[in-house]
């Protein structure tokens, strides 16, 4: 019996030895695949001999020969590993150079150079305006580009006739009555009309386009925009308007901007100002003209001036664009130029 | 409107820092839009004797001339007036002058020979706008002395002031004076009143006939004129004031003008003496000063010779020529008026003829200003007549209805509510009184009011809030404080505005830039567009005809700007633009809405295609596509309407190549229009969630052949009915045209996953599909391509 498990023995040693022979040299992981199969597979040469096992009547030969065949199985699939993890290596490395791209070239490449749309600079000024005044607690309205008399003028305490009305250059319809409707040369308008259909209190801004007969130039055009505020509630006062202007300014601008009002003259508000905003380098900018709103407008607008109390301000927005992103000539902003358009994101 | 600080000064005393007076104005509201400094004195320029003068054989042009600028030592300079003689005095510049252009004189010469200097004319020194040659003072002038001391000129300041309409007094440097005064809490100066002998002369009328026209109309006889120059003071201040002078009467007339906001005329009194202010007779002619022959309105209102009738003057714009003063008048009948504002611009705009005077009557003029006016004329004319004198009393006439200036009743509550400002009555009183408003406590009611009395000069203060205005201006705007309000509502978007920022970021994300055309197009250009031109609205007064008509559609200006980039040899050109349309309703107004329009150049149908659906699933919006609709303007075989029943929400396609060639544009260009009107103001519900399916899905693929004449989305229809519930996606993957499919006939390839809710499918669940989608497809035309 001896010379049995001594003959076992000896061919366990060298099943090891041709497997680990045979896993060190395997080519590819299909190859040492092969080989753990060869020896440790379920008809493998290792599987043979532990068949041979039962044949061992000793029991400490039998226990012995298992423990052998057990730490053979050990070495055999530490030795598979190993060589895995070294072709795993070496093919992980080729197929790494084989991928090899060039990432500028595909950034250059048409499909990846296609870019985002660009928002006109009025609109991304406007969406700005926008997002502050909404910050400060105001709602947005709009109305109509094409306005009647009343809401453009009249309701605006410019009564036909009144000399005030020839402080804007109105582009008239062909209409009857002739002079009946008009583009509007102001987004005041909106005001009467949120009046009229907003119940009180209103916290409201309207951006929007106005039209003026105005010969284009660089810093004038016929079509352009404007935004307008309107405040209406109970003890609104004048520090209320200027407070408002100032909130704005730092929002805007930034704070270390500061605003200034100065008296001026508008048919629709009483007392009026024109506003300016003094930059950190202590120059300033005029803006607009604001105002607390005249009562006659009030009562146009179906509110009891005795009872409700507001101010209005506006501004243009073009302007304000041109300024932000250095725009020698207005025209140029309403050339609809794709290579203009193209460089503002 | 220009006010020079000497004759400021002469109302208040209102200091000399120009800077100072400048930001006090600002304060005031009478915004300063430039400061300009006029007759500083040249240094250098001297007065000089001509000794002799000699023309140069070689030098035609310019002239030798030897003078003598009181020190005896003779000066030669080359000159290229010719305008002097011996023993003139003449302004000479001598080496080292820097003139007011700039210029330096230094010693220069002509033929070798040096000129010691230069003789100046009046333009040169800043004296005028005589240009005719060298300026040559009076025989008795003083050598060797400034010629602006000789002239009495002055160093002055001029502020030109823009100023609002509701400040007809500061058409006057008085009102500017007043408000400065009372800025500064300095008392106004008295006026230096020549005290004017009286005299006899010829007894003046006046018939107001059109009282609703004229407020007020006075007459003074004065006599003692003799038509002569001005003194220097008043020609150097008319200059500066941007007035020629004519001679000392019409000189002192436009003086009293400027300093008092009072339009006045001087007829020779021998011409006219009785007045008539009636409207003119339809096709009436008056000759105007400027030498015009005006064709009259029979609004226009006229001042006429009561004696025959005839018109001497077109009321509140310009005297007529005919009653003109002349060199030989003697004595003259001055006019001060009141005119009604509003005819007096109608008639200045409809000949054309705006004047100092119209400007100032149509913004209002002081009816009571009569005797001042009358003063300061006299004064000014003294210094060239010694001898004027008045005959009599003014005749002063007045409109029956004469508006009074307005009584207030002031609530200092008001002031307040307004301001948010509380004042005292004391401190209200100080500041109207202080611009000559006449102030009274109210001590009647427990509220505490003041009776305020406007003054003749301000008919713009009608009601309450005037006044806070004019409080507000002199207690300071700066000084009024600052707060924000907090606001009653909650500041946000409204559902459309969000959908619209929803929409701008999809069409960014689309890679279309935002263009903005002009909403104005010419006559023709939405026909040029294959659109109806039938409804739209046409602007009366246009800028240009080019610019005439209101867009009903976005189209045609996006259209024009695709041609113009092309033609700059853009390489993408894709566009969008979200404006308003004007078409014609029914109503006065139009039926104004809000529309979409997007454009890609060298892009067909597909790039719209691929837009609608990225922007329809964005704001959860559906249409119908109807290719049996063609929309105006559009490929006839590559376009459809969006619409929902016989609502159109916009179109889909490709631009018609017809109107391609007519906008000169050689590429396809694709097209979505989409009324956003209508589809931003639906609210999308929000989505409620499914339970997720963990059962295993499976796909089948079908490909059918199906003729052009009917749709992929009929099919996929059909596909999706007989699936039914099982269905979970359906997506058509391949179309095929070619070897093995009819020429009228294309493949279409559906790819659809099915899974069960409940359940594991089976694979005769799935063949049974597969079967009722392939008899259904069947019903409309589709044969399952083996």
């Amino acid at each position: 019996m001896a010379s049995d498990t001594s003959s076992s023995s000896a061919a366990l040693s060298a099943v090891v030895a041709g497997a680990l022979a045979a896993m060190k040299s395997a080519p590819t992981t299909d190859a040492l695949k092969a080989a753990l199969a060869q020896a440790l597979g379920k008809k493998g040469e290792l599987s043979i001999l532990k068949a041979s096992l039962g044949k061992i009547t000793d029991a400490d030969e039998r226990r012995e020969f298992g423990q052998l065949i057990n730490s053979a199985t050990e070495a055999i699939t530490a030795a598979s590993n190993e060589r895995r993890s070294e072709l795993e290596n070496v093919e992980r490395d080729a197929q790494i150079g084989r991928e090899r791209l060039d990432i500028t070239e595909l950034l250059l490449a048409p499909s990846a150079t296609q870019r985002q749309g660009r928002m006109h600079l009025v609109t991304q000024s406007t969406e700005r305006l926008e997002d502050v005044f909404i910050g400060l607690g105001f709602q947005i309205a709009e109305g109509p580009e094409v306005e009647s008399d009343f809401y453009n003028f009249e309701a605006l305490n410019m009564p036909p006739s009144h000399p005030a009305r020839s402080m804007w250059d109105t582009l008239f319809i062909d209409a009857d009555p002739q002079g009946s409707v008009v583009l509007r040369t102001h987004t005041s308008p909106v005001q009467i009309r949120i009046m009229q259909e907003w119940p009180p209190p209103i916290y409201a801004i309207m951006p929007g386009r106005v039209f003026r007969r105005d010969t284009p130039d660089a810093t004038h055009m016929p079509v352009f925009h404007q935004i307008e505020g309107l405040v209406i509630d109970k003890n609104i006062t004048f520090a209320d308007l200027a407070g408002t202007i100032e909130a704005f300014t730092q929002a805007f601008f930034g704070s270390d901007f500061t605003s200034r009002l100065r008296p001026s003259y508008f048919p629709f508000t009483e007392p009026s100002a024109e506003f300016d905003i003094r930059r950190p380098d202590g120059t300033w900018i005029e803006l607009g003209g604001c105002g607390m709103v005249h009562p006659s407008v009030l009562q146009a607008g179906g509110l009891d001036p005795q009872e409700w109390s507001g101010f209005a301000f506006g501004f243009g927005i073009d302007r304000m664009a041109k300024e932000r992103h250095g725009v020698g000539d207005l025209r140029d902003m309403y050339s609809n130029d794709v290579r203009f358009l193209g460089q503002f994101t | 409107m220009k006010v020079l600080l000497s004759i400021l000064r002469e109302y208040a005393d209102v200091g000399d820092d120009q800077d100072v007076i400048a930001a006090a104005l600002n304060t005031l509201g009478l915004a300063v839009e430039s400061i300009e400094v006029v007759g500083t004195p040249v240094d250098g320029v001297v007065t000089a004797r001509v000794l002799r003068t000699q023309k140069h054989p070689e030098a035609d042009r310019v002239t030798r001339v030897w003078v003598d600028s009181g020190d005896g030592i003779e000066k030669h300079v080359w000159c290229g007036a010719t305008n002097m003689k011996e023993n003139d005095i003449v302004a000479l510049a001598t080496i080292g002058t820097t003139m007011p252009d700039g210029r330096d004189i230094a010693r220069r010469g002509i033929l070798g020979i040096d000129s010691e200097g230069m003789l100046c004319s009046a333009i040169e020194l800043g004296l005028g706008d005589d240009t005719s040659g060298i300026m040559i003072f009076a025989p008795d002038t003083q050598l060797g002395l400034s010629p602006f001391a000789i002239l009495e000129i002055e160093r002055d300041v001029l502020f030109d002031l823009d100023l609002t309409r509701n400040r007809p007094d500061c058409w006057g440097h008085l009102g500017v004076a007043r408000d400065l005064a009372a800025h500064f809490q300095i008392p106004m100066r008295k006026a230096n009143t020549f005290a004017a002998g009286k005299s006899v002369g010829p007894s003046a009328s006046v018939d107001i006939v059109r009282d609703d026209r004229c407020a007020m109309f006075s007459v003074q006889v004065i006599s003692g004129i003799k038509v002569a120059p001005s003194p220097n003071w008043v020609v150097s201040r008319l200059h500066a004031l941007g007035m020629r002078s004519i001679n000392n009467v019409v000189d002192a007339s436009n003086l009293v003008m400027l300093e008092l906001n009072q339009p006045n005329h001087a007829y020779d009194a021998d011409v006219v003496n009785s007045f008539r202010i009636r409207c003119a007779h339809e096709k009436e002619t008056i000759v105007t000063l400027d030498g015009v022959t005006r064709i009259l309105h029979a609004d226009d209102l006229l001042i006429c010779n009561a004696a025959d009738d005839s018109a001497v003057g077109l009321a509140g714009v310009m005297g007529g020529q005919e009653s003109e003063i002349t060199d030989s008048t003697t004595v003259l009948a001055l006019e001060i008026a009141a005119f009604v504002a509003d005819p007096i611009r109608f008639t200045a705009n409809r000949h054309g003829l705006r004047s100092e005077a119209s400007a100032r009557f149509e913004r209002g003029v002081d009816p009571e200003g009569v005797r001042g006016a009358i003063d300061r004329f006299v004064t000014i004319l003294s210094h060239t007549c010694p001898l004027v004198s008045l005959c009599g009393e003014p005749v002063v006439a007045r409109a029956s209805n004469q508006a009074n200036p307005a009584a207030i009743e002031l609530r200092l509550s008001e002031i307040e509510r307004v301001l948010s400002v509380r004042l005292d009555s004391s401190s209200a009183i100080q500041i109207l009184s202080g611009i000559g408003f006449n102030c009274v406590v109210n001590t009647g009611n427990r509220a505490e009011t003041i009776n305020v009395q406007v003054p003749s000069w301000r008919p713009d203060c009608t009601i309450e809030v005037d006044l806070i205005e004019e409080i507000a201006r002199h207690y300071g705007y700066e000084k009024i404080g600052k707060r924000v309000p907090k606001s009653a509502v909650h500041g946000r978007l409204s559902v459309f505005q969000q959908r619209r920022r929803q929409l701008r970021r999809v069409l960014l994300g689309l890679g279309l830039d935002e263009a903005m055309p002009s909403p104005f197009l010419a006559p023709g250009d939405l026909a040029l567009a294959g659109l109806n031109e039938s409804n739209v609205l046409v602007i009366a007064n246009p800028l240009v005809t080019e610019e005439s008509v209101l867009r009903t559609s976005l189209r045609p200006g996006l259209l024009n700007a695709i041609r113009y980039n092309l033609s700059h040899r853009a390489q993408r050109i894709a566009l969008w633009e979200i404006g308003h349309v004007y078409p014609r309703g029914s109503q006065a107004l139009p039926d104004e809405a809000e529309m979409l329009c997007v454009l890609v150049a060298h892009a067909d149908v597909s790039e719209a295609a691929k837009q609608w659906n990225m922007i329809a699933d964005s704001l959860g919006i559906g249409a119908n596509i109807e290719q049996s609709r063609v929309p105006d303007g559009l490929h006839p075989t590559r376009s459809a309407t969006l619409s929902r029943g016989k609502t159109v929400l916009g179109v889909i396609g490709e631009i018609d190549p017809g109107v391609l060639a007519a906008f000169g544009i050689d590429c396809r260009v694709s097209c979505l229009e989409i009324n956003l009107s209508t589809v931003l103001a639906e609210m999308a519900q929000p989505a409620q969630a499914k339970d997720l399916n963990r059962f295993p899905s499976s796909d089948i693929d079908l490909s059918f052949v199906l003729e052009d004449s009917s749709t992929a989305l009929s099919l996929q229809r059909a596909l999706r009915q007989a699936a039914g519930s099982q269905l979970v996606s359906i997506e058509l993957f391949d179309v095929y045209r070619g070897t093995g499919v009819d020429a009228s006939a294309r493949s279409l390839t559906f790819r659809l996953r099915l899974q069960m809710p409940a359940d594991t499918l089976t694979e005769s669940d799935i063949a049974g599909i597969r079967d009722k989608c392939i008899g259904a497809a069947l019903k409309i035309g589709a044969v399952l391509r083996s």
